[in-house]
């Protein structure tokens, strides 16, 4: 079959059927299995206010092929960011020689896939929009300082992008995107004598610009801010050690994007490197607990039409009622393991090795309502924002760090306290919720995850959920409750 | 004002970010900068003896940033043709109109402005003269010396070499154009051990260079890496307890670190850094002294001129615990009232930020071993996982594992702990500094002990 030739790289660089399968032929050309091209044009925009001033607007336009091939379990990968024939023919060739023999696989006619659209399409950037963009700073600014006379210093951030992809694989896979990506962010330092405290809220996704103008404004991003960092003028110090530890719902949800979700990435498990392996069809959780990826949600920040190997995505139980279901997998770790293409093979751009990542990670709703889940806590901790995370996906150890966090002191929520990281096992800690409300959020869209050196933006969600034991990194020397062991 | 760093013909790269700055100059920016940045990177990952990813590539991005009067803007593409930069150039100016007048900004002064006259020793084309077949051995002879090392190493996260070459080009309006190009090459070794019960631990060792006759041999590095893999094996939580904790060097890095975002001038002179105002205060233990040095010949961190084009320096940044000075570019100097120290960091795009050269703590007299035999019950931290520093209050706390000490000796491994204090304390409280300096990256700490932090546990 013949694709449609009216799409991006087809009109801005004179890209043909015929090139295309001259390229992945000569990828093949050492006897690859497989081997697919990553065609990506994006385009961002920067602005940054500082000191109510707008001292930094930048745009920049990068463009670039990927060549991957693959043989058995080896990738052979080369890239250009220049598209003219010759130089990706050069990467094609530079990449097939992960293979050694003669040249077996052929290409197959293309497939176009059926278009899907969860986000949209802005339109490409005008004058107009600059100022609106500037005007999104501005209100920022004045929306924190008003906040609190003790808000001393307010800095905000917008930024967006437009991503254009073109993925064909030997196997018939043609797949066109283009991916939109929003961001506000507004940051506030608070000042008191001798204290001080700093907050930071943002949010967007795979939105236009009007998505600040109605849904979310600066104002919601700054009030955010400023309240944080006022909080942090009183907050007192920390407990040390193990306790109970209620999460807020929302962006405490990168709970289950370091302790399970990383560990649950196919490449992981294939290589017998996660402390997850061979667990499927076991109890790694309370049966209270179900947890899912889904890169599927409109205009969400982790969603994506089409993964970066062409695959649609889709809505992938890991954990359901506590039993470990499913791993997230991409085109090579589904092959090699014999289990279906989650659509999850992501990478950072054109540049970039394709591997398992994940999209929105969230637990879905339970019935406790959030009230009766503090009420049930004597001593602990409730932590409602964290700054991010780590994990160790090989021993399981999890790290991630509060920035705004109470006492909880005979089931009412009390003092505020110091940032603190809590640490703790990943394949264990979902065993020990007992209780999980029926308030399920997703964070406002700011999430960026690393692995192996690449940024992916995701999304991650949670209720509110109770945790019976969780080690609590605090300074505290005695804590006043009295409840350290 | 033309400052030739070497004794070749201009390249073609120079007179393109020239040419671009007249561009800018010519459709009305009152000052201009260009900078273009070219590479090349080879990787290789084996795993379990086999080839599992092999890379090889370039690529090449120009960027520009424009002055229109007090207003400043900038733009940057992939994309080398005529219309392209055209393009690019105009959306710099365009951009310009939107920003707001900035009386500081701009770019340095003419006589600011230049390269030290040092041959700096940073490009060697050694590390790309290997064949594949080799340069593939260098990768699979780490993994197999972890491998072979003991036989509880049952896995791997895989052998790598790294080879990387980089050219670097910056223009100005007011004549400066320099480039140099710089070379790095690496060999890693990722070992996993299990015990009986099924209970993995992964750790690594590696060693990197600017030349491949410097990179360490890879049995070394694998052997290394199979030991510090061994350690962990076992380990255990602690109770939560207040002790003396000893960072070995390569996290005890990150705590210098947090002193450089302290003294880095974006952070000082918004007032968001617990260091700001205090130059010429006692910020850190007797013993503490801290350089920042973008001149030292080989150094991973130098370079013959900053990000604005102004000659690289040493700057002594704490001595004797007393602060001496912030590390600035122009812009951040220029709101201190104060001269820039050529930390100027520049990216593709945006204002030039804040970066260090060769960055260290000056080594102390005692061994690591001497300072572990120093303390009856302690902990020595190998590895932090997590960020939890607040440069605004100080607050810190961050998770880490490490080795349990015990009658100044090393005694059993431990894990899912915590470290917590206040970064003020805590570099007050550096007691003991080794002798152990070694520069593995720009970076670079010996071994420290620092009493009076909160070490979470049960």
């Amino acid at each position: 079959m013949t694709v449609e030739q009216n799409k991006f790289f087809f009109q801005h660089y004179g890209l043909t059927q015929h090139d295309l399968e001259r390229y992945l032929a000569a990828a093949l050309s050492a006897g690859g299995d497989y081997a697919d091209l990553y065609f990506e044009y994006l385009s961002s925009t920067s602005l940054s206010l500082d000191e109510s001033m707008v001292k930094t607007a930048s745009q920049g336009i990068s463009a670039g092929c990927g060549v991957r091939v693959l043989s058995g379990e080896r990738t052979g990968y080369a890239y250009t960011d220049d598209l003219s024939p010759e130089r990706i023919l050069h990467a094609a060739r530079t990449a097939a020689l992960i293979a050694s023999g003669p040249a077996k696989a052929t290409v197959a006619g293309f497939q176009q896939k059926p278009a899907r659209s969860l986000y949209p399409v802005p339109l490409p950037s005008v004058d107009a929009e600059l100022t609106a963009k500037v005007e999104l700073l501005m209100r920022g600014d004045s929306a924190a300082r008003s906040y609190d006379p003790r808000i001393k210093e307010v800095r905000a951030n917008y930024a967006d992008e437009l991503r254009h992809i073109l993925v064909v694989g030997s196997d018939g896979t043609f797949a066109e995107d283009s991916q939109p990506l929003a961001r506000m962010n507004v940051s506030a330092i608070a000042k008191a004598e001798g204290s001080s405290g700093r907050g930071s809220s943002g949010g967007g996704g795979r939105v236009a610009l009007d998505f600040f103008f109605g849904e979310k404004t600066p104002e919601y991003f700054a009030r955010e801010a400023a309240r944080q960092a006022i909080l942090q003028l009183d907050a007192r110090e920390a407990p040390a050690g193990e306790m109970e530890v209620v999460l807020g719902p929302g962006w405490p949800g990168v709970l289950l994007h370091e302790a399970v979700g990383h560990g649950l990435e196919a490449d992981f498990n294939r290589k017998q490197t996660s402390a997850f392996a061979g667990l499927i069809g076991k109890r790694v959780a309370s049966e209270k607990c179900t947890v899912v990826d889904n890169g599927t949600m409109p205009w969400r920040r982790g969603s994506l039409n089409v993964d970066d190997e062409g695959h649609s995505t889709q809505e992938t139980v890991l954990i359901e009622n506590g039993i470990l279901k499913g791993y997230l997998s991409d085109k090579l770790s589904a092959k090699l393991m014999g289990m279906a293409d989650t659509g999850n093979g992501r990478r950072e751009s054109y540049e970039h090795i394709p591997m398992p990542r994940m999209t929105n990670t969230y637990m879905l709703a339970g019935e406790e309502s959030p009230e009766d889940i503090i009420r049930s806590v004597k001593h602990g901790i409730y932590a409602v924002n964290f700054g991010g995370g780590q994990v160790d996906i090989t021993n399981g150890k999890f790290v991630f760090s509060a920035s705004e966090a109470y006492m909880i002191e005979d089931g009412k929520v009390t003092a505020p306290i110091k940032g603190a990281t809590l640490i703790g096992n990943g394949p264990d800690v979902l065993t020990r919720v007992s209780m999980v409300g029926n308030d399920l959020k997703l964070d406002e869209g700011v999430g960026t995850c690393g692995k192996d050196g690449q940024a992916v933006p995701v999304g991650v969600g949670i209720p509110t959920i109770k945790i019976d034991r969780l080690t609590v990194g605090g300074t505290a020397r005695k804590d006043p409750g009295g409840f350290m062991q | 004002m033309a400052i030739a760093l070497e004794k070749k013909p201009a390249t073609d790269l120079k007179s393109l970010a020239q040419d671009i700055v007249h561009r800018a100059m010519k459709g009305g920016a009152t000052a201009a900068e260009c900078v273009i940045r070219e590479g090349d990177e080879f990787s290789t990952l084996v795993r379990l003896g086999q080839v599992e990813q092999l890379k090889e590539s370039g690529s090449k991005a120009i960027g520009v940033r424009v002055f229109n009067g007090q207003r400043g803007a900038s733009t940057y593409s992939s994309d080398f043709s005529r219309d392209g930069l055209d393009r690019m150039v105009q959306s710099a100016l365009d951009l310009s109109r939107i920003t707001s007048e900035d009386p500081f900004a701009g770019i340095p002064e003419p006589d600011q402005l230049g390269a030290i006259p040092a041959e700096l020793g940073l490009y060697y084309p050694d590390v790309y003269s290997l064949p594949n077949e080799d340069r593939i051995n260098y990768a699979r002879r780490a993994e197999k010396a972890a491998l072979d090392y003991d036989a509880r190493i049952k896995n791997s996260d895989g052998g790598s070499f790294d080879a990387a070459t980089g050219h670097k080009v910056l223009a100005n309006s007011h004549g400066f154009v320099g480039e140099y190009r710089r070379s790095h090459c690496s060999v890693a070794a990722v070992p996993i051990a299990q015990t009986e019960d099924g209970a993995m631990q992964r750790d690594y060792w590696f060693s990197s260079a600017l030349s491949l006759s410097k990179l360490e041999n890879p049995e070394q590095v694998g052997k290394i890496a199979a030991q510090r893999t061994l350690r962990r094996l076992g380990a255990r939580k602690v109770k939560t307890a207040h002790v003396p904790v000893v960072f070995d060097p390569l996290v005890a890095v990150s705590i210098i670190e947090h002193i450089f975002e302290g003294v880095n001038g974006d952070a000082v002179y918004r007032g968001a850094s617990f260091l700001a105002g205090k130059l010429g205060e006692k910020i850190a233990a007797e013993g503490v002294t801290i350089v920042d040095d973008g001149t030292m010949p080989g150094g991973f961190g130098s370079s013959p001129f900053d990000g604005e084009g102004i000659p690289t320096r040493r700057t002594l940044v704490v001595e004797n615990g007393v602060l001496k000075s912030y590390l600035l570019n122009t812009y951040t100097a220029k709101k201190l009232g104060l001269q820039t120290t050529a930390n100027a960091a520049r990216g593709l795009a945006g204002t030039p930020g804040i970066g260090i050269g060769n960055y260290f703590l000056q080594p102390g007299r005692k061994t690591p071993q001497q300072i572990i035999a120093g303390i009856q019950d302690g902990l020595y931290v190998t590895e932090f996982l997590g960020h939890g520093a607040n440069l605004v209050t100080g607050d810190y706390s961050r998770g880490a594992s490490g080795v349990w000490i015990s009658g100044g000796e090393l005694a059993y491994p431990v894990e899912e702990i915590t470290v917590a204090g206040n970064l003020k304390d805590i570099f007050a409280n550096i007691s003991e500094i080794g002798n152990d300096l070694e520069f593995r990256s720009s970076a670079a700490c010996p071994t420290i002990r620092i009493d009076g932090l909160t070490v979470g546990g049960e």
